[in-house]
């Protein structure tokens, strides 16, 4: 017992204690890191269907889907109306089939009578409606059976991949060949109208924009005859399958994205199958209100968004440092200054998105369009939030990372470099471009790649100066100018919000979230144990120099 | 740099020299231009802020008299929705459309009258139906509206009438003073109020929609007034008459059922002698306004009270300088205008709660004033065919001090509340701008995210940097500097689609953390404590954090395990219905504990961060000395480490404290966002910055609310201000104190 107070007076419970708390940091960082990862990577796994035969109300029945999880649950607190259902387990089967029935079903272990996964039950996933899970009966050409039985299966998957090659050329012809027309005809419209603004509109002006306009509208229709015969090729077509409650259901291959039977699959095939839909993920675009298909857009959108960002931020941040380390004379001014970059580093986003909305959008933007775009009124040009004013807003956000860390570099370099420099006769400017910045490019690069990360994640000022669910453009295109700088545009951290919280159905949505979550995780860590390495390394080589 | 003028200089010294001194121009430029950068936000969100503490002003803009609008008596004045346009009925001319700046005709209609023009009657508030009433008692409709033409060049406003129930009169039987006519309309119909020749009060009720001839009487009612009515209003719905005596008596009738009125209130206001003197309906029809002999305006409103019946009470009154001739209640605002028996103006705002201004007088006398839809202009005849033309400047009445910050009684409230809901889906909403909700909200989950943020980031950083072995040291300092990388959008989405579900399951569990955790630390270093030296020499002191992380699983783990047992013995199964039912709180699946927690962990880095930096860079002459006197290392940290390095503490505090304050995304997502002034746990909130991103992209811009909002955001910009200008002044001393030492 004296032993036992000796040791609470000692401190040494104090700091274990204290020892604790870092480890519940560090517990909680790596549980939050593997929840991501596991959910995420999860959500392009093909898991087995299960077939259950289920004793519900009124008589058995046949339940297919995938099971989503198990819960414990505690029936008797769900309320009065729930009695007669005994305590115990409950299973969450993802049923499919929205047009059907609804897709999300809860069922109680203790009225399953048996589990099953028959190796021919077949997922769909489509481009509308969401997952199908069924049996494949026959598939027929034009209203014609072509095949029935245990060969549908193969001819089923070759139609699927001649529907994906079209749906390929399709998606070409309306993206690249007809998107140009369209871009084009609209500069037209506006071309017009700004003669017509300068009073400019003479005939002859006029008949030629009128002869280009034509002749774009009689492309336009060549390649719209082109989209027809595709079309119709692609809804040529069409499969019979057996639903859960014994209906039979025609399904056209225009609807089908892909079909697997992951009861069937070994674990080679699932592994091949992961990658591809992986692959898709990243570069797909999203369907269905964005709860399915990929983030190709949102990835995109954040890299252009994140590049133009930083061509505006490093120049400024470098020579907001320099200034500091470099010509400044450390004083009241100094002070003052480096109370700016801390107070604009503590700034919430959410102001800069305030202030840029603000500023950037409605009086610079609003001001240029005035100005130098009437033609595109009462239509906003710069006069609405876009890449170029989300990335100036996320430039000013990120330019306290970037003044920081350079300064830390310039910290480093020894006097003794500079002071060489300037006796061999250089000047301050030659000094600090031929022999300060070079020495400092890799602190600088550190501060660059913590900038990326910050305005990569960051979403709340985006949310007022330019991003939007669904960009029905890209930002970046084969259209001249090809940067497309007044576009609204997507993002990753964005879409994790919009799909999570904004769309109509969040139970289905959730595996994408989590494995955009993922993305956008993956991206910022990477990003961040790289400027921590550069960091390191650097530190140890000016450590040789300085002694 | 170097002094080129010693010696001769080439010219490609010459061209050095000036390179050089451009760089230093374009650098200090540079430099100076953060400074810049921050005094722009201040400044441009300041410039959007400022206009909503501007003071009302009112200004004569122009003053004419025409002889061809003298001619006969004018029975009723209008103007156009921004002012530019005048118009007025008179007894035996045709409908007159004049330029409001100097009276120069524009245009005027004849209009399908025999006899002469007895009353006018405004049917809607925009001011575009009229009823008129002639001499036989025949009433027709009239609508003015303008079209807007560029045909001229420039941007010109055509006037034109139009008969939007037909040009057929219909007769009004038994019509006793005509000044009591009252005609409004609903969705389906025309009401007619009057008093009868017998005084008695009169409802008639056509079906008709825009573009139907007025057909037969629909429903056809009366009822007897106890008292001499000196007033008779209908709302702008429709949907309630009052009947008013000098003295005060008020009637109340509910119309809304036109086949059966329903009497609401009979109710006297007044206490004699004081008399009404101007008596007019509010816009949105659901208040009464009414200036009386004793000087003072009065806002009256339909209270149900808890038996059901209803009473007449008053949210407020304000004060007037004198005896009123006129009252004006705007067509799109709570606000009105009051004329003094002087021709002083006054204009209040209700839920403003204030007087705006008041001028001097404006007129000897007038006989008529028509006010703009918009409120930004009135046209008074002062004399037959003079006219004054006055500008009003008053863009945000509803924007007051005590509005933002104070108690408001809203408009079918029961009393003063602190109330933010801005969706205005027509003009008729009471707007409600009270700060007050979101700053608490803001506070609340700042508060939990401390309370959870500040325990484990300090002392983890005092451990850290005091107790660690180096080597493990190298492993934590990048696994916070992650943490602080992680995405706030990700940590709002893990907590409002993980955790929030999680926690609604397992509160009991996640509340027994509080004590398990800590337990079994002790119990951990205890066990250590008694191990065979053997065992203990196998890891070095400083590996504790390590060897507790295991611990730290398995507690987490066995809380899970043990929780749904505790809740069936502790809380008869669900611990959430035991609240409820035995404490009276009820539980938010998205809770202040669900942001608390997140945030929590958003903050956490950050104070470590600085904590850790404090702490190490306590000059170790000081813990040396402390130790070589024999005190323990716990004594030293206490009593030499933690003391030196509180400022450092208190900055890493304080900027945790900005942050916040400040986050947006995971409050956004892991709360309800509703604007509730509740410090329950279990209850969400809705904060400053949560309220701007939700509701700054679809609102007008330059509109009061818009301005709100970017005072909502200066708010949090001048708070984390003062709170970073704080740590980084503490910071500074605090590093030249280290140096000292």
């Amino acid at each position: 017992m004296k032993n036992l107070s000796k040791w609470w007076k000692s401190g040494s419970p104090w700091i274990w204690l204290n020892a604790g708390a870092v480890a519940i940091s560090m517990v909680t960082v790596i549980a939050l890191l593997s929840l991501i990862l596991v959910r995420g990577l999860g959500h392009f796994w093909a898991a087995d269907i299960v077939e259950v035969v289920y004793q519900g109300e009124g008589g058995s029945q046949k339940i297919i889907g995938e099971l989503i999880r198990k819960e414990q649950v505690d029936l008797k607190s769900l309320g009065a109306e729930a009695s007669e259902i005994n305590n115990g387990e409950r299973w969450l089967l993802k049923t499919g089939n929205r047009e059907i029935s609804a897709d999300f079903r809860w069922i109680e272990q203790a009225n399953v009578v048996s589990v099953s996964k028959p190796k021919e039950l077949v997922v769909l996933e489509r481009s509308e409606w969401g997952a199908f899970y069924g049996y494949l009966i026959s598939v027929s050409e034009k209203g014609k059976l072509v095949a029935k039985g245990e060969n549908a299966w193969s001819e089923f998957s070759q139609r699927v991949e001649r529907v994906a090659s079209l749906r390929k050329k399709v998606r070409q012809l309306e993206r690249v060949e007809m998107g140009a027309i369209n871009y084009q005809l609209e500069k037209l419209r506006l071309k017009r109208k700004k003669l017509e603004i300068d009073k400019a509109d003479t005939p002859t002006a006029l008949e030629k924009i009128q002869l280009e306009e034509r002749r774009l509208g009689e492309e336009f229709d060549v390649y719209m005859a082109d989209l027809r015969a595709l079309n119709q090729e692609i809804e040529r077509d069409s499969a019979v399958f057996q639903v859960m409650n014994g209906q039979e259901v025609s399904i056209s291959f225009a609807h089908v994205i892909e079909g697997l039977r992951p009861n069937s699959m070994g674990y080679a095939q699932k592994i091949t199958n992961y990658i591809s839909t992986f692959v898709g993920f990243l570069k797909d675009d999203p369907r269905e209100a964005n709860t399915e298909g990929g983030v190709f857009p949102a990835i995109f959108g954040t890299v252009v968004m994140v590049l133009i960002m930083s061509i505006i931020v490093t120049p400024f941040g470098v020579v907001a440092a320099v200034y500091l380390r470099e010509y400044a004379s450390q004083g009241i001014v100094t002070k003052v200054v480096r109370i700016a970059v801390n107070n604009l580093a503590g700034v919430p986003s959410i102001v800069y998105g305030v202030f840029g909305l603000g500023f950037f959008v409605y009086f610079l933007g609003g001001t240029l369009d005035s100005l130098f775009y009437p033609e595109y009124a009462p239509a906003p040009y710069l006069g609405t939030s876009g890449l170029m004013w989300a990335s100036l807003t996320l430039a000013l956000l990120t330019l306290p990372v970037v003044i920081v860390s350079t300064e830390e570099g310039l910290t480093r370099i020894p006097r003794n470099l500079r002071e060489g420099s300037l006796a061999l006769g250089a000047t301050k400017a030659e000094t600090l471009w031929k022999v300060v910045l070079p020495m400092a490019s890799p602190s600088i690069m550190t501060g660059l790649i913590l900038a990326v990360a910050r305005a990569a994640g960051e979403v709340a000022p985006l949310m007022l100066v330019g991003v939007v669910k669904l960009a029905p453009e890209l930002p970046l295109d084969g259209n001249f100018p090809y940067l497309h700088i007044e576009r609204k545009f997507m993002h990753l951290g964005f879409h994790i919000y919009d799909v999570g919280f904004q769309s109509p159905n969040v139970e289905a949505a959730q595996p994408l979230v989590y494995a955009t979550a993922f993305l956008l995780v993956l991206i910022i860590v990477i990003l961040n144990l790289s400027a921590i390495l550069l960091r390191n390394r650097l530190r140890e080589k000016y450590r040789g120099v300085t002694g | 740099m170097s002094d080129f003028n010693l010696y001769q200089t080439t010219p490609r010294q010459r061209q050095r020299a000036v390179v050089d001194r451009l760089a230093r121009w374009g650098v200090e430029l540079g430099g100076l231009s953060v400074i810049l950068a921050i005094v722009l936000i201040f400044a441009f969100l300041l410039s959007v802020v400022l206009p909503i503490f501007v003071p009302a002003s009112v200004d004569r803009v122009a003053e004419f008299s025409q002889s061809s609008l003298a001619q006969s008596q004018t029975k009723y004045l209008g103007i156009s929705e921004n002012g530019e346009i005048g118009f007025r009925f008179s007894q035996q001319e045709p409908l007159q459309f004049f330029y409001s700046h100097d009276g120069s005709l524009i245009k005027s209609f004849e209009l399908p009258f025999d006899g002469r023009l007895k009353r006018v009657v405004p049917v809607d508030k925009e001011g575009h139906v009229f009823a008129l009433l002639d001499e036989t008692n025949h009433l027709i409709l009239v609508e003015v509206s303008y079209l807007v033409s560029f045909e001229s060049g420039e941007r010109e406003l055509i006037p034109r009438v139009g008969f939007p129930y037909g040009e057929e009169s219909i007769e009004i039987g038994a019509l006793g003073d005509p000044q009591f006519l009252n005609v409004e309309r609903d969705e389906e119909g025309l009401a007619f109020v009057y008093l009868n020749i017998a005084n008695e009060l009169q409802l008639e009720y056509y079906p008709a929609e825009e573009g139907d001839e007025i057909g037969e009487v629909d429903s056809d009612y009366n009822l007897e007034v106890s008292f001499p009515v000196d007033y008779l209003l209908v709302n702008d719905t429709a949907e309630l008459v009052l009947a008013l005596s000098k003295q005060g008596e008020l009637l109340v009738l509910d119309i809304k059922d036109k086949d059966d009125p329903e009497v609401l209130v009979n109710q006297s206001l007044l206490v004699e002698p004081v008399t009404v003197q101007n008596a007019e309906f509010l816009v949105g029809g659901s208040s009464l306004i009414l200036a009386t002999s004793d000087h003072v305006l009065t806002q009256w409103t339909l209270q149900r009270k808890e038996q059901g019946d209803y009473r007449m009470v008053s949210p407020r009154s304000f004060d007037l300088p004198g005896d009123s001739s006129a009252l004006i209640t705007e067509a799109r605002r709570k606000g009105l205008l009051v004329f003094s028996a002087k021709q002083e103006l006054t204009i209040l705002h209700t839920t403003g709660q204030k007087e705006l201004i008041t001028t001097g007088p404006l007129f000897d006398r007038a006989d008529n004033i028509a006010l703009s839809s918009r409120s930004d202009a009135f046209l008074a005849e002062v004399n037959p065919g003079e006219y004054r033309l006055f500008d009003i400047d008053n863009e945000h009445p509803e924007v007051t001090w005590h509005g933002l910050w104070q108690k408001v009684w809203y408009e079918g409230y029961h009393s003063e509340e602190y109330v933010w809901q801005s969706s205005s889906a027509d003009d008729d909403f009471e707007p409600k701008f009270s700060l007050v909700p979101l700053t608490f909200g803001t506070m609340k989950a700042a508060f939990y995210a401390m309370l959870v943020a500040m325990p484990i980031a300090i002392m983890g950083a005092i451990y850290t940097a005091y107790f660690m072995t180096p080597m493990m040291r190298n492993w934590v300092k990048p696994g916070i500097e992650i943490m602080e990388a992680l995405p706030t959008v990700i940590l709002g989405f893990l907590a409002g689609l993980w955790l929030a579900p999680t926690l609604e399951n397992h509160l009991v569990a996640v509340f027994s953390l509080i004590i398990v955790i800590p337990l079994s630390f002790l119990i951990t270093a205890l066990a250590w404590q008694f191990m065979p030296p053997s065992i203990r020499n196998l890891v070095p002191t400083g590996w504790e954090a390590a060897m507790l992380m295991p611990v730290t699983v398995v507690a987490v783990l066995l809380s899970f395990e043990v929780g749904p047992l505790l809740e069936s013995v502790l809380f008869s199964g669900n611990i959430q219905l035991w609240l409820q039912e035995n404490m009276g709180i009820s539980y938010d699946q998205r809770n202040s504990l669900v942001v608390g927690i997140a945030m929590g962990l958003a903050v956490i880095p950050t104070i470590f961060s600085i904590t850790e930096d404090a702490v190490y860079s306590v000059p170790h002459h000081l813990t040396e000395g402390s130790l070589a006197l024999g005190a323990t290392p716990w004594q030293t940290l206490t009593k030499v480490v933690i003391l030196t390095a509180s400022p450092g503490i208190f900055s890493a505090v304080m900027i945790g404290l900005g942050r916040a304050i400040g986050e947006t995304m995971i409050v956004l997502m892991a709360t309800g966002n509703t604007p509730v002034m509740d410090f329950s746990v279990f209850q969400g909130m809705r904060t400053l910055s949560a309220n701007i991103a939700v509701e700054l992209p679809e609102s007008e811009v330059d509109s009061s609310h818009y301005r709100i909002l970017f005072l909502a955001a200066l708010v949090l910009f001048a708070a984390t201000f003062v709170f970073n200008t704080a740590a980084e002044t503490v910071r500074q001393r605090l590093r030249a104190r280290y140096s000292n030492l």
